[in-house]
């Protein structure tokens, strides 16, 4: 489990975070989210050891970080933002460094480098120096370093930061293979990335804690959540579609845009208006090309809740 | 001490993974040679011994070693590996340590790679060899405590250069400390005991008595407690320092 109480960290007159606590248990991947400069960082590197706090707390897995900074630093694999590395090793010769520091040895740290190796992919690339390296090969590098020693706790500090597509994909399956049975906590302003790893997501701004919910439960505060959106085979029917949307008791607000011909229909709070639009459309013939209903829209809840 | 271990192997191999191990091991042995026969007259002197070469070694430090040391630390923090390396299961003192005594070890090879001008001595004369030892052993301390000097000065900063131009001047001031040049800035103002103390501290002095074979513990002692004591401040530095 980890645990932070009132974490405060001050640099000089600036706060960089304050009074910040949460708990995570095993089994949460919990999503750190914020606008840069929020105390995202710096959250992560008082979780870790890195930074001393100016007041407060934070313990893994029972060892305070401040009076037990070994055991707890042994439970721990931590990915620091970007990064870094020691550039002048080859992978292989960085990656028994870390095997050595975490104390592998024998049969299980040929296993657990023949783990990572196979699972971050870095068999092609393990006999070049770090230096030479492509982006995504780095950050791969720094997983897997996190991850040599099979930590029961996780803590990555935007793990797809500058990786591509198929990457970014790739580290996501990577860490919801590892969620079941670890506490993993990342750091990231890519809300799709919480939507699809995340299974509690805590928004901290101006460093303090403003959101701490599961990403449905996020996304729920969203002025779309249950709103139905349509898009129009015609868009000559557009205006009339608007008006006679607008009319339905149930819908407070419609918001449209003409150049994909799409209406969206936000309730009244509580209310569920996509049988009535359906019907409306049936009714009045208006062709759909589609009809969904939306759950809420993280990236506008961040907006207005970082503001 | 086992991680001592780990860092240290991790850092030597890194001098040698670059080119920095081989210009410094070159330009140390020209150097190291140029100096004692153009400057320290080895042949014209007429007499077998070293004298000539480890006179020159505290001069040839002052700007080798911090050349060195500068990297030890403030790389770490500019590249942020030092996030990477103080998250592992570490000490702080065992990671200074690990890399004071890379840098110690790599300066005791250079130094070992002057056996030619031993052997030379040999052929030429008899030598008083113990002295000789006694002399390696001198420049040898001297070197970690420059080194230790330099190590507290990367600690302060994250730009190498930086780093270098503090080391230099601290180990000029630390070599010169018996000598008018630092002794007057203090005269004028401070107790005689506190001009004393200062001039205690000379590199110099020290070195000088071990250079001429004569092995006082108390020079030795000199040299363990001015490492320890800069290897402490170090860890103090990095302390404050290490997240900036």
């Amino acid at each position: 489990m980890i645990k932070t109480e009132h974490l405060t960290k001050h640099y000089g007159s600036l706060t960089a975070v304050e009074d910040v606590s949460f708990q995570v248990s095993a089994g949460e991947v919990l999503g750190f989210l914020g606008p840069n400069g929020a105390g995202k960082t710096t959250t992560m590197r008082m979780l870790t050891g890195f930074v001393t706090p100016t007041s407060g707390s934070a313990s893994i897995c029972g060892h305070d970080i401040d009076t037990e900074p070994l055991a707890a630093k042994a439970a721990l694999g931590y990915l620091p933002e970007g990064a870094p590395l020691y550039g002048e090793m080859t992978v292989r010769q960085f990656l028994g460094f870390i095997a050595d520091l975490r104390a592998l040895e024998g049969e299980r740290r040929v296993a657990r480098l023949a783990h990572v190796i196979e699972h971050l992919q870095l068999e092609s690339v393990l006999e070049q120096t770090i230096d030479t390296l492509s982006k995504g090969f780095r950050r791969r590098v720094g997983l897997a370093q996190a991850i040599v020693h099979d930590p029961p706790v996780l803590i990555l500090d935007e793990p797809t930061d500058g990786l591509d597509p198929n990457q970014k994909h790739e580290v996501r399956a990577l860490i919801n293979s590892m969620a079941r049975d670890k506490i993993i906590v990342i750091s990231t302003h890519l809300l799709e990335e919480v939507e699809a790893v995340c299974t509690r997501a805590i928004i901290i701004a101006r460093g303090r804690i403003v959101a701490d919910d599961t990403p449905a439960g996020l996304a729920a505060r969203s002025r779309y959540h249950n709103a139905v959106t349509m898009q129009l085979e015609q868009p000559s029917q557009l205006l009339a579609a608007r008006e006679a949307v607008a009319a339905l008791p149930a819908v407070a607000q419609v918001e449209m845009s003409e150049r994909d011909a799409r209406l969206t229909a936000l309730p009244h709070s509580g209310a569920t208006i996509l049988p009535a639009l359906s019907e409306l459309a049936a009714r009045s013939g208006i062709k759909l090309k589609e009809l969904h209903l939306e759950s809420g829209r993280l990236d506008e809840v961040f907006r207005t809740i970082t503001a | 001490m086992r991680n001592v271990g780990i860092i240290m192997r991790r850092e030597l191999a890194s001098y040698f993974a670059t080119p920095l191990a081989y210009v410094f091991i070159l330009i140390f042995l020209v150097l190291a040679n140029a100096f004692t026969f153009y400057l320290g007259g080895y042949y014209e002197r007429g007499q077998a011994d070293l004298d000539p070469f480890f006179t020159f070694h505290p001069w040839l430090y002052l700007f080798l070693i911090p050349a060195l040391s500068m990297k030890l630390w403030a790389e770490e923090r500019k590249s942020g590996s030092i996030e990477l390396l103080m998250t592992q299961p570490v000490r702080l003192r065992e990671a200074v340590l690990g890399k004071f005594l890379a840098a110690w070890i790599f300066t005791a090879l250079a130094l070992a790679l002057t056996f030619p001008l031993w052997i030379t001595v040999n052929y030429l004369g008899s030598p008083d060899n113990g002295a000789i030892l006694a002399a390696y052993l001198g420049s040898l301390m001297l070197a970690g405590g420059f080194l230790a000097i330099g190590s507290c000065m990367s600690a302060l900063t994250r730009n190498q250069v930086v780093a270098f131009i503090l080391g230099v001047v601290a180990c000029f001031a630390f070599l010169l400390a018996g000598f008018p040049l630092v002794l007057d800035v203090f005269r004028s103002w401070a107790p005689q005991a506190l001009t004393d103390a200062i001039a205690s501290l000379s590199f110099l002095t020290h070195y000088e008595s071990i250079e001429k074979g004569v092995i006082d513990v108390r020079d030795l002692l000199y040299f363990a407690m001015l490492i320890g004591f800069f290897l402490l401040a170090t860890g103090i530095a990095l302390e404050l320092r290490k997240a900036d």
